[in-house]
Parts: C-alpha cells; sequence; structure tokens
C-alpha cells in the first residue's frame, strides 16, 4: 500500500466525472473480491491502521452495512455516525462538520446526505478521502457500480445493453449514477415512468424516454427498478401508488409479454405491491441479492483504491493472505 | 451651505439626456451643474477634478439594491451600501423593503431616508413595501409611504401572488405617480428549486425553476398594466421569452419598464456547476439563449436599466450546500467594470448606451433627480477611467459582504470621482474599495 494518489483520485463523489477506463478498473478490482465477501474468510490487512467515518445524515441501513461490511474485510476502524444519535450531527452545519473530521485526522469519509452536492463540498475541504454514498438527488455512485457488475456477471458484457430505469427518475440518485456508468460503458439507457417523475431535459442526457412500461419492457434487456418514495404521493407528482402500479408496476405478466427475458434489477428496498409485484421480487428473472453481495465487492475495490491500491495487485494481496 | 465649485476638467462627457458625447468641462456650483463647455474658468475657492483621458456622466444610479438594514446589518448597512455605491461610481440606489422589520410604513421610510443622508455617500431612496409585512395581502398606504420619501412600492424578494392585489396596486398607485415594481415569479412553478430548470439542474440532481414561472408573472403584469393604465417595473428579466413579451408589451403602448442584471447579461446556469453557492440567486442563472435575449433586449431599449440586485451575505452563509445557501450577490462595486469592461468594449453596445441604460433611462423610470448634465440639474456626475482594468477581488469591497461569482474576473472602467450634489464624496485616490487599487 502507498499513500500516494489513487487512480480514482482523492474522492469518488460519482460517477459522471469518471472514464470509462476508471469505471472498468473498479469492476475489474471488485472481481477479487467478490469471493471475500461471498465466502466466510479471514480478513484481508489491506486497510489496517486506516480509521473510516460513516457519516449517514440520512438513514439507510443497507448502505451503511453494506460499507461496513467491506470496512472491515480490509481491517479498517470503523466509526458511524448516524443523524438524530449524535450532537456532531444535530444542527451543525456541514462545514463545521468537515472542519472537526479534519482536526480528528480521519483517512476516509464516506457521506449520506439530503443535499445534491454535500459530497463534493466536503471533499474539497478535507484532506480524508470522500465517498459518496448518496448526495440529494445527485449521485450514488457506489450503487451505479454495483448495477454495472450485476449486469456485467450476466450479460458478459456492458456495451451495446438497452438498459431501462423504472420510476422516480426525478428524485433519484441511483438512476444518474445508472445513466453515466452505463453510457460511459458503452449501454443505451431509457427511462420510463410518468413525466412527472422524469427530470425535465432529460433528452439532452441522451437518454431515450419510454411513457409507458410495457414500450420500456419491449425495448429493454434489462430493467432497474426505482423505489417510489411514498412522500412522492403527498407531494402530488403521482394521484396514488395503486394506479402507480397498475400503469408502471413490473408484473409478471408484463415481463411474460416481453419478447425476451428481462433481467430485473431493484436497489431495495423494495415497496412490494408498487413499483415492483412480489412474484416478480421473488421470481427467476431478478438478480436484486446478487446486487447485495456486489455491493460489498464494489465498496471494497472503491476503498482499495481510493487507499491507493494498485488494482493489478489486488489478487496478489489476497492470495498471499488466503496461503 | 453649498459645497465648493468644481470644474471636472477635459473629461469625455458622455450624456444621452442632451445628445452630448464631447471632451467638455463640466462646471458646478451650489450642488447642481452650472454649464458645459470648453476652456471654463475656475471659479474662486473651486476645486478642478481632472478628468482628462476620464468619462464623466450623469451620475450611475442603481434601482435595485438590498442594503439589509433594518434587521440584518451584519450583512450590510445602509452606510457600507452607499459606501460600496458611491465606490462603484453609483450616485443614487434605490433599497428594497424586505428588511427585518419591512419598509411597510411612513417611519421606516423615514429611517431609510435618514440613515442615507448620514452615510453622506450615494443617495439612497427607499421602495416602499407594495403589500403590508410583504404578505400580499393588502396594499401598503402608498400615499403616505410617498410623502415620506418612497420612489416606487415593490414586494421584491417575494412576487405578488395575487393577481387581483397587482391591479389594485396599479391603480392605486397612479394617484401618486410611482411605478410598482414587481420581482415576477409564479411560486406555485418555481416551488423549491434552487437554480435554473435545464440539463445543469438535471446533472447536478438540482431542483430547478423553469423559465415559464418568472414568464407567467411578466406577461401577467404586462396584462394587468394594460388593463389599468398603470406603471409597471418589471425586476431582473432574466428569460429569452420575458424580453419577447416587454418588447410586445411596449409596442402595444403599455407604461413598462424593465432591469436587466448584469449577471443575467454575462453569466450561464453553467457557472452553477460544482454547486458553486456564488452562483445561486433569484432569478437564477439562465441558459446562453436567455443571457442573449436579454443582452439584445438591453441594447435596443426592451429592457430599460442595468440594476445590480445587490444582494449581500454574510462571508459564511455560503458555505453551505447548495439547497441551503441564501440568493444573491453583491454588485455595486463589479457592475460598472462589467458593463463597460465587456459588453461595450465586448460591442454588445456602445457606451452612450450604457449610460442611458444607467443613468438616464432609471432616473426617468422612477423620476428620481439626476441622471441627466443639463445646466440646472443636481450635480450627480460619475467620473471613471475607460483604460483603467483591474482583476475583482471581493477583499477589497467597501461592502461588508463578499459574495460574487466575479471573483478573479478582468474588470475595466475604473471609478475615478463620484460627485453627489455637487460633493464629491468618494475618489479613486483615498476612498478605498476597488477602484483604489492603481490600474495594473
Ligand atoms: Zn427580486
Amino acid at each position: 500500500m502507498t499513500g500516494g494518489t489513487s487512480i480514482l483520485g482523492k474522492d469518488l463523489v460519482g460517477l459522471e466525472p469518471l472514464s470509462a477506463a476508471q469505471i472498468r478498473t473498479v469492476l475489474d478490482t471488485a472481481e477479487h473480491f467478490k469471493d471475500v465477501s461471498e465466502r466466510r474468510i479471514k480478513k484481508l490487512p489491506i486497510l489496517r491502521g486506516k480509521t473510516i467515518v460513516n457519516l449517514f445524515f440520512e438513514p439507510s441501513t443497507r448502505t451503511r452495512v453494506s460499507f461496513e461490511f467491506a470496512q472491515k474485510r480490509l481491517s479498517a476502524d470503523t466509526v458511524n455516525v448516524a443523524a438524530g444519535t449524535s450532537s456532531v450531527v444535530k444542527g451543525e452545519t456541514l462545514v463545521d462538520t468537515a472542519r472537526n473530521l479534519e482536526a480528528m485526522s480521519i483517512d476516509m469519509v464516506v457521506i449520506r446526505h439530503p443535499a445534491s452536492g454535500a459530497a463534493q463540498f466536503l471533499g474539497e475541504r478535507i484532506s480524508s478521502n470522500v465517498i459518496n454514498a448518496g448526495d440529494g438527488r445527485h449521485e450514488h455512485p457506489t450503487q451505479g457500480l454495483l448495477d454495472l457488475l450485476t449486469l456485467r456477471d450476466h450479460f458478459r458484457r456492458i456495451e451495446g445493453l438497452k438498459v431501462c430505469i423504472v420510476g422516480d427518475v426525478l428524485h433519484s440518485r441511483v438512476a444518474r449514477s445508472n445513466l453515466w456508468g452505463l453510457t460511459k460503458l458503452g449501454a443505451e439507457v431509457a427511462f420510463c415512468g410518468p413525466r412527472t417523475l422524469m427530470p425535465p431535459r432529460m433528452e439532452e442526457l441522451g437518454v431515450t424516454y419510454f411513457p409507458r412500461v410495457e414500450e420500456a419492457l419491449e425495448w429493454a434487456d434489462a430493467v432497474n427498478v426505482l423505489r417510489l418514495q411514498l412522500e412522492r404521493m403527498q407531494g402530488g407528482y403521482i394521484p396514488s401508488l395503486r394506479e402507480y402500479n397498475r400503469f408502471w408496476g413490473i408484473t409478471r405478466a408484463r415481463l411474460e409479454a416481453a419478447p425476451r427475458p428481462v433481467l430485473v434489477l431493484h436497489p431495495g428496498p423494495m415497496n412490494r405491491g408498487v413499483e415492483i409485484d412480489s412474484d416478480v421480487a421473488d421470481g427467476p428473472q431478478q438478480v436484486i441479492l446478487k446486487q447485495v453481495a456486489n455491493g460489498v465487492a464494489v465498496r471494497m475495490a472503491v476503498l482499495y483504491l481510493l487507499a491507493g491500491g494498485q488494482p493489478e495487485r489486488a489478487r496478489i494481496v489476497k492470495e498471499v493472505v488466503e496461503a | 451651505m453649498s459645497p465648493r465649485p468644481l470644474l471636472i476638467r477635459g473629461g469625455r462627457v458622455v450624456d444621452p439626456s442632451q445628445g452630448i458625447d464631447a471632451v467638455l468641462d463640466v462646471l458646478v456650483m451650489e450642488g447642481k451643474v452650472a454649464l458645459l463647455g470648453a476652456g471654463l474658468d475656475l471659479p474662486p475657492e473651486g476645486r478642478v477634478l481632472d478628468a482628462r483621458g476620464m468619462v464623466v456622466t450623469p451620475g450611475l444610479i442603481d434601482l435595485h439594491v438590498h442594503l439589509r438594514e433594518p434587521g440584518q446589518e451584519h450583512k450590510e448597512t445602509i452606510a457600507t451600501g452607499a459606501r460600496a455605491a458611491a465606490a462603484g461610481g453609483f450616485t443614487a440606489v434605490c433599497a428594497m423593503p424586505n428588511t427585518d422589520p419591512p419598509v411597510d410604513d411612513p417611519a421606516a421610510v423615514g429611517f431609510v431616508v435618514a440613515a442615507g443622508r448620514r452615510a453622506g455617500a450615494a443617495r439612497v431612496y427607499p421602495v416602499a413595501a407594495l403589500s403590508v409585512g410583504l404578505k400580499g395581502e393588502a396594499l401598503t398606504e402608498f400615499g403616505e409611504l410617498v410623502e415620506a420619501g418612497a420612489v416606487a412600492v415593490t414586494d421584491d424578494g417575494r412576487p405578488v401572488m395575487d393577481s387581483g392585489l397587482m391591479r389594485l396596486a396599479l391603480e392605486y398607485a397612479q394617484a401618486f405617480g410611482i411605478p410598482v415594481a414587481d420581482h415576477p415569479e409564479d411560486l406555485t412553478l418555481s416551488r423549491d428549486g434552487s437554480m435554473n430548470e435545464g440539463v445543469v439542474a438535471a446533472r447536478l440532481g438540482l431542483r430547478g425553476k423553469p423559465n415559464a414561472a418568472e414568464e407567467i408573472h411578466i406577461l401577467r403584469d404586462l396584462l394587468l398594466a394594460e388593463l389599468t393604465g398603470g406603471r409597471i417595473h418589471i425586476q431582473h428579466v432574466s428569460t429569452r421569452l420575458g424580453v419577447e413579451a416587454i418588447r410586445l408589451a411596449k409596442a402595444r403602448g403599455v407604461r413598462v419598464t424593465a432591469e436587466a442584471t448584469p449577471h443575467h447579461l454575462l453569466l450561464t446556469d453553467e457557472a452553477v456547476d460544482g454547486y458553486r453557492t456564488e452562483a445561486k440567486m433569484n432569478p437564477p442563472l439562465r441558459s446562453a439563449q436567455d443571457r442573449d435575449a436579454v443582452r439584445e433586449g438591453l441594447a435596443d431599449g426592451t429592457l430599460d436599466v442595468v440594476a445590480t440586485d445587490h444582494a449581500p451575505h454574510h462571508y459564511d452563509e455560503k458555505e453551505a450546500a447548495f439547497d441551503d445557501a441564501p440568493n444573491g450577490i453583491v454588485g455595486l462595486e463589479t457592475a460598472l467594470g462589467l458593463v463597460y469592461g465587456h459588453l461595450v468594449r465586448g460591442g454588445v453596445f456602445d457606451l452612450p448606451t450604457m449610460v442611458e441604460r444607467m443613468s438616464c433611462a432609471p432616473a426617468r423610470a422612477f423620476k428620481l433627480p439626476g441622471g441627466t448634465l443639463r445646466p440646472g440639474s443636481v450635480a450627480d456626475v460619475t467620473v471613471f477611467d475607460p483604460e483603467g482594468v483591474w482583476i475583482c477581488d471581493p477583499d477589497r469591497f467597501l461592502s461588508k459582504s463578499r459574495n460574487t461569482p466575479f471573483r478573479g474576473w478582468r474588470l475595466q472602467g475604473k471609478p475615478r470621482y463620484t460627485v453627489v450634489g455637487g460633493e464629491v464624496v468618494w475618489e479613486a485616490s483615498k476612498g478605498g474599495g476597488e477602484g483604489s487599487v492603481e490600474k495594473d
């Protein structure tokens, strides 16, 4: 391990600033860590002595636990700071948080925050590596990476794939990270859902839009089904969850009507019976649990690379430990 | 007690109100312009301002500033704002009423007038609230406010959402000869947006305000002005369709005046990229197409005036996530260097047009003294160095605040003397502020 610059730069704020080569490197590195996350195996000493703070201004059990697993398997010292449980967070401004972290000489910070741009804001103000675990409606890069890895596992390629992101794209950081990651690796991306839940001017981002889910399923090799937050109904974006499910829900009947098998991804947590029906969520075409497993491998890869790890050494480091 | 006579000698006098663009002397006596001519003699006790190589114009007037007093003196005070104005070459500014408490009664108007006089820098004219408490419900006492010194009414900072109330304001104001100014924004459309709705917002994951939110209210205000025969003043126009609507209304004889800000003339929403909170303002920075339309509108006179919307914020308030940062930028000490340096020198319009938009037209729109160097008129004069170039360094501002997206920009057109009522209230060699830096 070296303290030098990582091939990803100092921070991982999003996939938009990354090159296709950088994204491929993360995915390839994650391959080496896959079995570490899948099997019971001893910890790798890669981040021994490093301190990582998981700073969650929004509740998210899944992402936080996934990061924690990744950190523990790389032997890092981990501190969790969650909103509502600490005075560090309550009423404190982001800039004060940054100053405090800087004073504590933390090696890495994983941040989840409700404001778009929060991760970049922090990264610009502290010398620690910052990993964005979801900022507002902006990006959730490790989710985008794990979705890419899952797609690549299944199709053996990303280039030329047709992937449709279905649901509340407007409020979704997962959608943006998927969009950048997929297009950089040569996939075609479409959005589907009611226009009220689409970002204005999305065509300028290079996506196709399907107003109806049947058209999307006819077109797509894979769909990434976004969670529909219940607040969207109160916000007036959709009249009812029932109607949403009726017209945009991923149901078995709709999948069966598609011309070819469509792979179903979901970043979780799912609202069964709203954006996805249970028989799809538990059915043969979904890879939702594979996404969860890949999440740990991808996060290990990101931590390893940001800490200055060389991609080609990941396998060697692991094999030495296993021997 | 009248000030010493002044002889502003040998400058290029640009005064569109008289069709003058020539090298002349300007003699100022007893606070008024006495005479324009060549080779004028200095009266006894008089002072000469050497204006050779300089441009001499009727004093610049900014119809739209936020001076934050009373209530937010940590951002700006009437005194610091008036001095920043003078350092920027402005001889008069119009202070918006969205203070705490708001300027919605004659006593508050009187307070602004008195504090402005005490500052002894640029003149400060209060613009009073249109509705009681800026709540958008009931009209303020326009008559008493005007008697106390208000020159217009507005609820700026927020729009008048109730079209019926706007109609009443446009009707009622006619008895007092003041325009009704409006910040056009349909809040039900702009909702919780924090920047322009467009591809940059889509990329950054920030909520957008569509052009239509502004245009709906511009169109509404124009229709109501036509309906009532009242005088509407549209603040900070930022969209192409907004400009086109005003152009059409003027052709129909509607009594409308409108503003363009330096930032909407020079920047686009690309400036927000990287979550730059110093580029967060309302209305937001728009597309290049909108910016170009605002430029064209200002060049052809559809938009009458340049106004800065000077909006100071304490240094740490913009150090926040984009959604949490306040709107607005300071503008008094950069306006001239931006408009002259980038638009006049950039060939968008000529110098007389600039003087028309920054002095003559503002004076006419709000019926203020000045805006001309006609003998007998008040001696508010701006003298600036057209070759004076400097790099914008907010740390040198006389304003209390530093929030500007123009840090590091090359500005040209450096204020040299600011004369108000025949008194030199600011001069480059001693006054501090950006203009005091010698040219590099
Ligand atoms: Zn305004």
